[in-house]
């Protein structure tokens, strides 16, 4: 049973994530994309420096021209240089999409562990809990925490990972339900384990395949989200950008000028492919039954 | 399983109750009164419009009154659309909006399972490669940049189909459910490769083919029912999702459905009107997550009898 | 797992070739004709309308789009030129006026009819402005019918006999109106929806005369008195009206009917115009223009507009409390620039207030771009270069129209006056809540002419005026608007005194004038006799069909 065979691993120690670090690195296309992501990261970080124009720098009489030698990925309409906003576009939209779903993440998963495992009252009104949030009408939510917070990026976060877990938290609570009937769940029970212990070293782990799936999902979705929530006036302003806003400008004149959709559409789904590779990466590693493939 | 079912419905009570006093309190507190202008409104107008919708009673009493409407099934008169009642308005939005989101979860289904299932056979082959890196650029493709460029190349280019309406012409409800469907169907793919990768690891699957039983089979009788359970634990936010948040693909193809109803009446701050969508989703929401939990645990035996059993 | 492969791959291509498949055979019925060309044949004008309208009533509707509508199903007393704007015969055939201008005698023609067959006369005229000016009515347009003599009394209720308001039905096809004062653009009023008149058992079968949404206005109940008769209203869809055989004039018109599209958004509107599902769009995106213009498409129409783009000041505001500061932002924002690379379509950049020849007005100006000015007047004010001058807002509606402008002025203060400017954009409501209780530093605004006359945009920035929102007064400003203008003997009296007056305005620069709104519109050529004017207002009873020799689709 190769369960069992991976609860005796897990008792030893740590050696699951040693052993999740030795297949991750085997995978190729995972390094891939954490290479990507590393240099994505990098570039960011080290935009200030390097971007060859400021964000803001217009030059109305160029107004959108295409890719030149000047400026390689082309101007928008105020003559501002393409790259130079790629670039701090995305330091916006990196930030905003980690930190935002990890909030989620943090939230939905132990909200959704705890619904699952506990069950009983609990879990029913834990996951009523969860319905109420789903219904309520998000951009009147959205318009009034901006009137009361007033308008800042943290702010952006916060309404965005308080959307993002409820889906989160849902998968998790099925996938907990299902495993906590699981032989060898029953069987720490028998061995009289703590529920925390548990919860922590068998119903987390064998949850990490579809967190990490859907985890992969959220991230593009919170940089679009972002986007529509800075377009309503939440979040940034311009004359910042972020690739989810620079792709919402691009959609409107990508007939006339399609330089202005295409190069922050590469960018955001290079980010993506390179999520999706490390994320799949990351899910086989993880998961204890590969390990006798 | 009916006791279950029954047991939810009782809770979703309270639910809708929080809910509804939860907008009630949001919208009332929102800047901005449904009848500001552009122009100035004269005090002596503002005073009789909020005399006609009895906007100058106490909140509580306003509260009250609606909800004893609400109960009485009618969700008052729109403030903007004047005339209108609220009722007439979700029954006007609903049939096109209801339409357009089962022939996207059709859309979303067939593609999206067979082409996580498809990815899940062969982990790490081509043939998990493509669907996959398909479905990403379905979810990193939002729907106001993958309805336009479906225009764009069907409808302007081509000129196979018409760019926007909604039984007008034949062949206008195609694009508008292929843009909404497909980024669902990325996610289900996602979510059913994953689910099935977990299910074709175990025992029993190894069991089944070491009988020698042929893959198809297996899949098909064995597999997808586990596999699946995470796709079901989606569908019902999915279906919901779909509902309310067909706004965008609304827009795009000029459909007369309930999400533009829903943005616009928060963006004019129509009351009644944010307050009756609302309480409409909301019970749509109860309504699909309970049929998904219900789903799940009839895919799941093992659920079957805790659901049984508990409380 | 060796076998596996065929019967994935088979799934997975069938799938797909059933998607593909599905879509080629539907597509097959796709290609049947557009709109545009069987409604050349059938006489059906398909109109793209901007948004659903709110209300057809004629009292209580206050858009855009409403205006559309209702000019099809309604018709005043006088109709107004569709080019030049004159006054024409609508319901009266003809007029006189009083020596003094202040008394309005109206001849009604015995053969209009209302759409359902009922006699028409001025005893309708009298009913339907009492109704309008009922408080509980909600009719923002009220003020309207304020140049008429008693009407602002009655509204406000200070008089509450509607006797004494200066309106009479001297027979059944004699109205005469007396107004307060002599009104130079009174026959201009008479064509706008609010002064319309509403058939009066309709009304009172649906409701109380002063009731507000009653269902007198839904499809099969509506009766006007206009070319057109209301056919069908689906919600979100389209109005579809059709040609009214009572109308007085209905040999002459020649559209069939009309269908109005609800197309909020202007990129979807513009895709449909091109598809053929619409003789005109009503918008034109700004970046389309440009493709338009370089392949001279006739479609294109680009034509002034009454209305102007501006920022207003918060006066209270501590830094923007001086005139100075405030003339160096308006002189330090490049309109050329604006108009020519952003806007991109023929707008003018604007230095005053008043659209330029507004009957007959030329407002006279000294603002210009003078950045060196501009830096010598905020050095005078305390800021030399910019420095001390502290971070200061543009509030605009969520809009991208709207955004890129305050991008560009934004970055042009920092450029030529050296000081920081923060964008913020407010969603809709929010915004108009902010600017109305003052919550702001300097905000995105627009106004287009209900009429033409530069009293309509002067008479905004009254000491009191609803629409001043700036905190700006000046008592010389309201006694020339209120009193001196009104008294004027003469025209050119008239119009010397508005420019006194608004160049008071422009000295204190509560307001920076930005641009001069052009309206862009998209018109088949197949739509003949569709005339352009300021006021963006078509004559749906002058437009006819005719499908050009070759088709282009």
């Amino acid at each position: 049973m190769p369960q069992d065979n991976r609860h005796h691993k897990d008792t030893q120690g740590t050696s699951l994530w040693r052993d999740a670090w030795v297949k991750l690195c085997k995978n190729y296309l995972a390094l891939f994309g954490l290479a990507v992501l590393s240099l994505l990261c990098l570039v960011s970080l080290l935009t200030p420096w390097i971007a060859p124009y400021g964000y803001e720098e217009q030059n109305l009489l160029i107004g959108a021209s295409g890719p030149s030698l000047q400026h390689w990925l082309g101007t928008d309409i105020f003559g501002r240089d393409m790259l130079t906003r790629i670039m701090y576009g995305g330091r916006v939209s990196l930030t905003v999409g980690f930190i935002a779903t990890a909030v989620a993440l943090l939230i939905g998963v132990l909200w959704g562990a705890v619904a699952g495992y506990v069950g009983g009252r609990t879990d029913a009104l834990m996951m009523r809990i969860v319905d109420i949030m789903y219904a309520l009408p998000f951009m009147i939510f959205i318009v009034l925490l901006m009137v009361v917070l007033g308008r800042n990026i943290l702010l952006l976060f916060l309404a965005i990972g308080a959307v993002e877990w409820l889906t989160m938290a849902r998968i998790v609570r099925s996938q907990v339900m299902a495993l906590r009937k699981q032989e060898f769940v029953e069987a720490a029970h028998s061995l009289g384990l703590s529920q925390w212990t548990i919860i922590r070293r068998h119903i987390i782990p064998n949850t990490l395949g579809p967190v990490i799936v859907y985890t992969t999902l959220t991230i593009p979705n919170v940089m679009l989200l972002e986007a529509f929530l800075s377009f309503l006036g939440l979040g940034i302003q311009p004359p910042q950008s972020s690739w989810g806003l620079l792709i919402n400008y691009g959609v409107e004149t990508m007939e006339e000028y399609p330089w202005l959709l295409i190069f922050p559409g590469i960018a955001l789904s290079l980010t993506l492919f390179a999520l999706n590779f490390v994320g799949d990466g990351l899910r086989d590693a993880l998961d204890p039954r590969t390990s006798k493939d | 399983m009916l006791r279950f079912a029954l047991n939810r419905l009782l809770q979703a009570i309270p639910v809708l109750l929080i809910v509804i006093s939860a907008t009630f309190l949001l919208v009332h507190s929102a800047p901005g009164g449904p009848f500001s202008a552009d122009k100035a409104v004269p005090p002596e107008v503002i005073k009789a419009l909020e005399a006609q919708y009895n906007l100058d009673q106490p909140l509580w009493q306003q509260y009250v009154s609606y909800l004893s409407d609400v109960v009485r099934g009618d969700f008052g008169p729109s403030f903007k659309y004047s005339g209108r009642s609220v009722n007439e308005l979700i029954a006007a939005g609903l049939p096109a909006t209801a339409e357009l989101a089962l022939y996207a979860m059709l859309v979303a289904l067939i593609i999206g399972i067979s082409a996580g299932v498809a990815a899940a056979m062969r982990p790490n082959t081509l043939q998990d490669y493509l669907p996959m890196s398909a479905a990403m650029i379905g979810i990193c493709m939002p729907s106001f940049l993958f309805g336009p460029l479906m225009v764009l190349v069907f409808g302007i280019h081509l000129e196979w189909l018409p760019v926007s309406g909604w039984g007008d012409m034949p062949g206008d409800k195609i694009l508008p459910s292929i843009t909404l469907g497909t980024g669902y169907a990325a996610y289900i793919a996602r979510l059913s490769r994953g689910g099935m990768l977990e299910v074709l690891s175990q025992d029993y699957i190894r069991t089944a083919r070491a009988k020698g039983l042929s893959e198809p089979l297996i899949i098909i009788k064995h597999a997808l029912r586990g596999g699946l359970i995470p796709v079901v634990a989606f569908l019902g936010p999915a279906f919901a999702g779909l509902l309310g948040g067909s706004f965008v693909v609304e827009t795009i193809f000029q459909i007369p459905g309930l999400g533009r109803f829903y943005v616009q009446a928060a963006f004019n701050r129509d009351y009644t009107m944010i307050l009756g969508m609302t309480i409409f989703f909301a019970t749509l929401i109860i309504l699909f997550n309970l049929l998904s939990d219900m789903l799940a645990i009839w895919l799941n035996p093992k659920l079957r009898h805790q659901a049984g059993g508990r409380d | 797992m060796k076998r596996q492969e065929s019967g994935s791959i088979f799934t997975l291509c069938s799938v797909y070739a059933f998607t593909l498949l599905s879509v080629l055979t539907l597509s097959g019925c796709g290609a049947s004709e557009n709109n545009v060309s069987a409604g050349n044949r059938s006489g059906t004008l398909h109109w793209g309308n901007g948004t659903e309208p709110q209300s057809l009533d004629p009292h209580i509707a206050t858009g855009v789009p409403e205006h559309k509508i209702i000019t099809a199903l309604m018709e005043g007393l006088v109709l107004k030129d569709s080019k030049t704007l004159e006054p024409r015969p609508g319901v009266a055939t003809s007029w006189d006026i009083s020596d003094d201008g202040r008394v309005y005698t109206f001849y009604l023609r015995k053969n209009a009819r209302w759409s359902n067959g009922d006699p028409h006369n001025a005893h309708d005229y009298v009913w339907s402005w009492w109704r309008a000016l009922q408080p509980a009515l909600g009719n923002l347009y009220a003020y309207m019918y304020f140049s008429i003599d008693n009407a602002k009394e009655y509204y406000e209720g200070s008089i509450k006999d509607f006797d004494r308001v200066g309106v009479k039905a001297l027979d059944d096809f004699t109205l005469q109106v007396r107004l307060k004062n002599p009104t130079p653009y009174f026959l201009q009023l008479l064509d706008h929806y609010s002064l319309y008149p509403v058939h009066r058992p309709t009304v009172e079968k649906f409701g109380a005369a002063d009731e507000r949404g009653t269902r007198w206005t839904y499809e099969g109940n509506l009766v006007g008195n206009g070319a057109f008769q209301l056919l069908e209203w689906k919600i979100n869809r389209r109005v579809v009206v059709e040609r009214n055989p009572y109308y007085w004039d209905s040999e002459n018109v020649r559209l069939n009917k009309i269908v109005f599209y609800p197309t909020e958004n202007a990129i979807t509107e513009e895709r449909m115009f091109r598809a053929g599902q619409l003789h005109y769009s009503g918008t034109v995106p700004a970046d389309k223009i440009a493709a338009y213009q370089s392949r001279k498409d006739p479609a294109l129409h680009i034509d002034p507009y009454l209305g102007i783009y501006f920022y207003r000041i918060n006066t209270r505001v501590p830094q923007l409390q001086d005139k100075r500061v405030r003339r160096a932002l308006g002189m330090t924002i490049d309109r050329d620039q604006i108009t020519q690379r952003i806007l991109k379509a023929g707008q003018i950049p604007a230095y005053a207030m008043t659209p330029p020849n507004t009957m007959g007005y030329f407002p006279e100006s000294d603002l210009q771009f003078n950045p060196q000015a501009a830096r010598e007047l905020l050095a005078e004010a305390g800021y030399p270069n910019g420095e001390g001058f502290p971070v200061t807002e543009i509030l605009y509606n969520t809009s991208e129209g709207h955004r890129k402008i305050a991008v560009a002025i934004q970055q042009m203060w920092k450029k030529h006056l050296n000081i920081d400017v923060k964008l913020l954009n407010q969603e809709w409501k929010v915004y108009l809540n902010s600017v109305n209780v003052s919550d702001y530093e300097i905000a995105r605004a627009g106004w287009i002419g209900d009429y033409v006359d530069p009293n309509n945009f002067l008479d905004m920035f009254l000491c009191n005026g609803g629409n001043n929102r700036t905190g700006w007064c000046n008592a010389d400003y309201d006694q020339l608007i209120l009193d001196a203008a009104p008294s004027a003997k003469s025209h050119a009296e008239r119009l010397a005194i508005f420019t006194r007056a608004e160049k008071m305005l422009l000295e204190d620069m509560p307001v920076i004038p930005i641009y001069i709104y052009t309206s862009n519109k998209l018109v088949n050529p197949s739509v003949k006799n569709f005339s352009d004017n300021i006021l963006n207002q078509p004559s749906f009873k002058e437009i006819y069909l005719e499908a050009e020799e070759e088709e282009d689709h």
